[in-house]
């Protein structure tokens, strides 16, 4: 049943771009205002470096390489599972309901069915940013680098979209859990921003989004971590997020079993 | 209507049991309990149990139509999601289809339809027959297939005057009829109908009821239809299932619940003026007096209404006579009296 399947998910996402299309203004605008971000968070390093040489032991080319690489693996992420957010809205007025009594995954129904266009000009935005602080960072290219400058932003695209879905997960069991979920979210991303230096090692153990850009610019910038992690660490980002994901459908199949529905 | 037309179950449906002659549902002590959380002083709180399906015991025949009915709360709408596979049984046996709802919840969604009336499964923001044509992917429907039953739909609920239009901007008795089609268009062999009717008009409920009628008569749907609108049952279920606090107090027709119940026949004489005296006829009880006299009601203990109309006749000044059969609302709002 994998093909028909796939032709479903499809279908849905398309006809879930039609559906947005319906409101053309608002869409526009939607995409102008919010395409700023990124931006604003790499400018928000560069003033960081106007008071300070280095950040944690890292030039300002080296954190901007940490900070694009984290902030487009977000909006990879956010583009792709982003709308599992509205899980809770879902939840709550038991649409869910509808869902649950089609022949489909839930997650790839929500996933599919809410697939946010609009934010895919950020994504746009967040490569043009990654590939410049490439160039920025003045890396030693090998092939291996130049391979995991194409794979590090999906792998953390991942590792943050794990995130998503077992941030959502909370809403199965506490109906008004949309804060909550972005601590961890958008948190994360903040959190990933900067070099894993400044941060307390309570820290980095409680959120391990130095996957997310710090490990990988690592390697890509060919430093050993000044943290003391062995230099093959900052090559596993995948691995981080292959782990993340067995921990999201976990706790998310856990979450739709535990879904109570409304009253009729 | 063109029975030959009527969108009828796909093979898949057809041969849903895994034994010939398997009940198209079947729930034995079937239970559902949520743990409620109560506030007991500033911080500290306590857990209730509460059964909202406290053993149900249920089986309906392939081509059954069924009324399923019971006060708010009563456990309707958690039975039926829980024969959908939506929720997870807490306790007890339930197979629909032959197959156990809730691990099996993919393969039963292609066999069973749902309409939830306060839910709809449509695209808001999409013309009507989009939302057909994505539901031909979303449950693998061969072409041909979902095009005969679409055609079939089209006609039968008249839907060709909002095809094209956005959902949201259908009235109520329009989407439900779209919502119905939505749910008959893979050929489900059980179709499970939650309140259809809550909120039509009066010409909406009525297009709507025959053609539900119509398909249970065809005899290869199985209907589960719950409601408050006990018109409905009237006019489409000839087997009822009343439940209450979360157990089924009543199973079996119509008739039977009267029966049980002790609800009357009566009749209703207007009269050109009032009798000096109340006539008594053996087996009919006056009831009550309206209209200066000029109304009498008769309430019919099993007897027929032959001998107490003649007898009215005989009185002469009898202007008018009706007989009204049982009230349904009356004798289900006693049943729910009378439950503990």
């Amino acid at each position: 049943m994998a093909e028909p399947a796939r032709g479903a998910y499809r279908e849905l996402v398309r006809a879930q771009i039609r559906s947005q299309s319906q409101y053309r203004a608002s869409f526009a605008m939607d995409a102008a205002l919010t395409s700023c971000v990124s931006v604003l968070e790499i400018l928000a390093i560069l003033v960081l470096f106007r008071v300070t040489p280095s950040l944690g032991g890292f030039s300002v080319r080296e954190a901007v390489l940490i900070a694009a690489l984290c902030e487009f693996a977000f909006q990879i992420a956010d583009l792709a599972v982003g709308n599992i957010e509205r899980i809770a809205e879902y939840v709550r007025t038991g649409r869910m309901d509808t869902v649950l009594v089609r022949p489909l995954s839930p997650l790839g129904q929500l996933l599919a069915g809410d697939f946010p266009l609009r934010k895919a000009g950020r994504v746009v935005q967040g490569l043009a940013l990654y590939a410049a602080a490439l160039v920025y960072a003045g890396i030693d290219w090998t092939p291996a680098r130049a391979l995991l400058a194409v794979t590090a932003p999906v792998a953390a695209g991942a590792l943050f979209a794990a995130a998503f879905v077992a941030g959502a997960t909370v809403a199965f069991f506490w109906i008004d859990s949309g804060e909550f979920a972005n601590a961890f979210t958008y948190g994360g991303r903040t959190f990933g921003t900067y070099p894993q230096t400044i941060y307390p090692a309570w820290m980095r153990v409680l959120f391990g989004y130095g996957f997310a850009g710090y490990q990988p610019a690592l390697a890509l910038l060919g430093r050993p971590d000044p943290l003391g992690t062995p230099a093959w660490v900052a090559w596993c980002t995948p691995l981080a997020a292959a782990a993340a994901w067995v921990g999201a459908v976990l706790m998310w199949r856990t979450g739709v079993r535990h879904y109570r529905s409304t009253g009729s | 209507m063109n029975a030959a037309s009527f969108p009828s179950p796909s093979a898949t449906a057809r041969a849903a049991g895994p034994a010939a002659g398997a009940p198209a549902i079947s729930a034995a002590g079937l239970r559902k309990e949520f743990t409620v959380k109560r506030r007991a002083g500033r911080v500290r709180r306590t857990s209730h149990t509460v059964a909202a399906v406290a053993g149900v015991d249920l089986a309906v025949g392939h081509g059954e139509t069924i009324g399923y009915i019971g006060p708010n709360g009563a456990g309707k709408s958690t039975t039926l999601k829980m024969m959908t596979g939506v929720l997870a049984p807490s306790g007890g046996e339930l197979r629909v289809c032959g197959l156990e709802p809730v691990p099996r919840r993919k393969q039963l969604a292609r066999r069973v339809g749902v309409v939830f009336g306060q839910r709809s499964q449509l695209w808001w923001d999409l013309p009507l027959h989009e939302s057909f044509r994505l539901l031909r992917y979303v449950y693998a429907v061969p072409e041909a297939e979902h095009a005969r039953r679409l055609a079939a739909c089209r006609e039968l609920l008249d839907l060709g005057a909002f095809w094209d239009t956005p959902v949201r901007q259908l009235s109520l008795g329009q989407r439900m009829r779209g919502e119905i089609t939505a749910a008959l268009l893979h050929g489900p062999g059980v179709l499970f109908l939650d309140e259809p009717t809550i909120g039509l008009d009066v010409v909406s409920k009525q297009a709507l009821r025959s053609f539900l009628a119509e398909l249970g008569a065809r005899g290869d749907v199985t209907i589960v239809l719950t409601t408050h609108d006990l018109a409905d049952i009237e006019r489409l279920c000839p087997r009822l299932v009343v439940v209450d606090h979360g157990r089924v107090v009543h199973d079996g027709t119509l008739a039977a619940l009267h029966d049980r119940y002790g609800s009357r026949r009566r009749v209703v004489a207007d009269l050109d003026r009032p009798y000096d005296e109340l006539p008594h006829v053996p087996g009919a009880k006056v009831e009550r007096v309206e209209d200066d006299g000029h109304r009498v009601v008769f309430a019919l203990d099993g007897v027929p209404a032959g001998g107490l109309i003649g007898r009215l006749a005989q009185l002469g000044g009898l202007r008018d006579v009706a007989v009204q059969e049982p009230d349904i609302e009356e004798v289900v709002a006693r049943l729910y009296a009378q439950s503990p």
